[in-house]
């Protein structure tokens, strides 16, 4: 990215372009090291996995070849692509309704210091009840299906959006108001103009926090009171003693997650690169 | 009321006028931060204030600008009783306080969709403003900098920013809180010009609050100093240096003669204000 050129060209007049040809290399060579990292480890990881179950002769029910998953992914790719689907629009769903009602809330509570003393603690409290526990009674008032799962995700993945919104917007520098202020700015001005825009990597921060939440709490909920989705899935197939496709429910929830981070993750660097200071975000 | 007598005849044409006014912080038995506190600033003048830090400058100048209200005594700006934010005044603070994701160019324009002619043309006038923005930024030593952000300037780069920030929308009033208070010397000298420049240009009344007495003298017509908290005025000294004054000018003697003058004034004053305080109780 635009890093080498930032950095580099400052120091090339004396020694000709040679050095700064070679640190230019090493950046590089650096970098794309650190886009395989993830992958050999994973690979290690998996063989390391393989080795060990066929070496101790660890039977298939209680943990399966990395091989055994596949080929349980290969032969059930079709109710794995359906309920994983399923599982995907639940927890979006769930997630989606997170964010507007995250965002809403945060803005209020930060820009408001009756309300930040008044909700915050009720929040607090909310949070720490065990939701987990709330889908049974979810399930009487919704019946079984995907509305609990998306209500559960809702639930599980709110709260670090609206503490996180209503920190950033609360912590403008009050000196910046003050500015604003006196140019008879009404208080929707300055969270609109800036407490929204600084509030967005604390937003986005949360909200890779959040997704992981929200998968936790339609799966948890699937497993629960559902008769769709990879939680459900995990459920009848561990019933059944099919412990590789448990395991390859498990493997399509890790992909799902990490898409839907990779997702958030490229909107952050899009919209808010001011916040690293023009570096890409790690 | 003893001083009401003489300050009266000097208050005729006053922009800003402060009046036995009493600040207190944090109510019964919180901090009071200013007491008995008068001044008077003609339209158009630049004044000064120096004090001992945390004798209530910072709270003047949110005083005046209506951010915070007086528990006593009498705000006026602009002939009217000042009883909420002023909404015509421009504020720069030590802090440059951009934003990091505006360009130069938008940071500098942000005023304009806040102040209310402005807000509702912006739209439609939009080049017209923004030229008016460039013009700005260049007359502060900026042109071609418009659209970096805040994080690839220097201190007194993002300072200039923020001055052409206070500027934009032609303020009747410019409210100047340590704005070169984190810089390095020769960057401060440099903004002193910039800052005399855009005073010349346009003569908005100007407050700027500094630790800095050759900063004062170099820039203000007046310079008043504030006694330690609870801050009043207590002296103050008309500098009379022709227009514009050259950096060179301030290593004469006659400017550190008046440099010095104030120094001692300032010793005075705290000497005396401690003895006008007992004498008070
Ligand atoms: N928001 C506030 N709440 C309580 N006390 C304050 C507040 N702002 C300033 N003060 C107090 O008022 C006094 C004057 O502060 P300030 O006007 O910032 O001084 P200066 O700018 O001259 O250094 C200080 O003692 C300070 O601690
Ligand atoms: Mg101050």
């Amino acid at each position: 990215m635009p890093r080498d050129e930032a950095v580099v060209p400052a120091p090339v007049r004396r020694n000709g372009s040679s050095r700064a040809a070679a640190l230019a290399a090493a950046a590089r060579r650096r970098r794309r090291l650190e886009a395989v990292l993830p992958w050999l480890l994973t690979l290690a990881a998996l063989a390391l996995w393989e080795v060990a179950v066929r070496g101790f002769a660890i039977p298939e029910f209680i943990l399966p070849k990395p091989s055994a998953i596949a080929a349980s992914m290969v032969k059930w790719w079709d109710p794995l692509l359906q309920n994983s689907w399923q599982t995907l629009m639940t927890t979006v769903v769930g997630f989606a309704a997170a964010i507007a009602f995250g965002l809403a809330l945060g803005t209020a509570i930060g820009s408001s210091s009756l309300l930040y003393r008044g909700l915050y603690p009720v929040l607090i409290a909310f949070n720490s009840v065990p939701k987990v526990a709330v889908v049974p009674i979810l399930v009487i008032w919704f019946g079984i299906g995907s509305v609990p799962a998306a209500i559960t995700a809702f639930l599980l993945s709110f709260f670090p959006i609206v503490v996180n919104v209503a920190t950033g917007i609360a912590t403008v520098e009050p000196e910046l108001s003050d500015v604003l202020r006196a140019l008879g700015a009404r208080p929707l001005d300055i969270v609109r103009k800036v407490g929204l825009p600084r509030a967005m990597p604390f937003f986005f921060a949360s909200l890779k926090v959040s997704i992981t939440s929200a998968f936790v709490g339609s799966i948890i909920a699937e497993t629960v009171g559902s008769n769709a989705g990879i939680g459900h899935l995990m459920i009848v197939a561990s019933s059944r003693f099919d412990v590789p496709l448990v395991f390859a429910g498990l493997v399509v929830t890790a992909v799902m997650g990490v898409a839907m981070y990779g997702g958030a993750q490229m909107v952050e660097n899009r919209t808010i690169g001011w916040a690293t200071r023009g570096m890409p975000a790690a | 009321m003893p001083d009401s007598g003489p300050a009266r005849s000097a208050r005729q044409d006053a922009f800003v006028e402060l009046d036995g006014v009493e600040v207190l912080y944090g109510g019964d038995g919180g901090t009071l931060a200013l007491r008995d506190a008068s001044l008077s600033v003609a339209k158009g003048e630049f004044v000064a204030v120096v004090g001992p830090s945390g004798c209530g400058k910072s709270t003047l100048m949110r005083l005046v600008t209506g951010l915070w209200p007086a528990s006593d005594g009498n705000v006026i700006v602009a002939g009217r009783e000042v009883d909420g934010p002023l909404s015509i005044a421009g504020m720069a603070f030590q802090n440059p306080t951009l934003l990091p994701w505006r360009t130069v160019l938008d940071n500098v324009m942000l005023p304009l969709e806040v102040v209310v002619p402005h807000r509702g043309r912006l739209r439609r006038e939009r080049a017209a403003y923004e030229a008016q923005a460039r013009d700005l930024l260049s007359l502060v030593g900026l042109a071609g900098f418009e659209q970096r952000f805040p994080w690839q300037l220097s201190g007194g780069m993002q300072q200039r920013t923020s001055l052409c920030r206070a500027l934009i929308h032609q303020p009747a009033l410019l409210m100047l809180d340590e704005p070169f208070g984190a810089l390095d010397v020769f960057t401060r000298e440099e903004l002193w010009g910039v800052l005399q420049d855009l005073w010349l240009a346009r003569k908005p009344t100007v407050i700027l609050v500094t630790h800095d007495l050759r900063e004062a003298v170099y820039l203000a017509d007046r310079v008043l100093v504030m006694s330690a908290r609870p801050g009043r005025i207590v002296a103050e000294r008309r500098i009379d240096f022709a227009r514009p004054r050259r950096l060179a000018g301030t290593y004469a003697a006659e400017f550190q003669a008046v440099v010095q003058d104030l120094r001692d004034q300032i010793d005075e004053s705290r000497r005396g204000d401690g003895q006008g305080a007992g004498d008070a109780a």
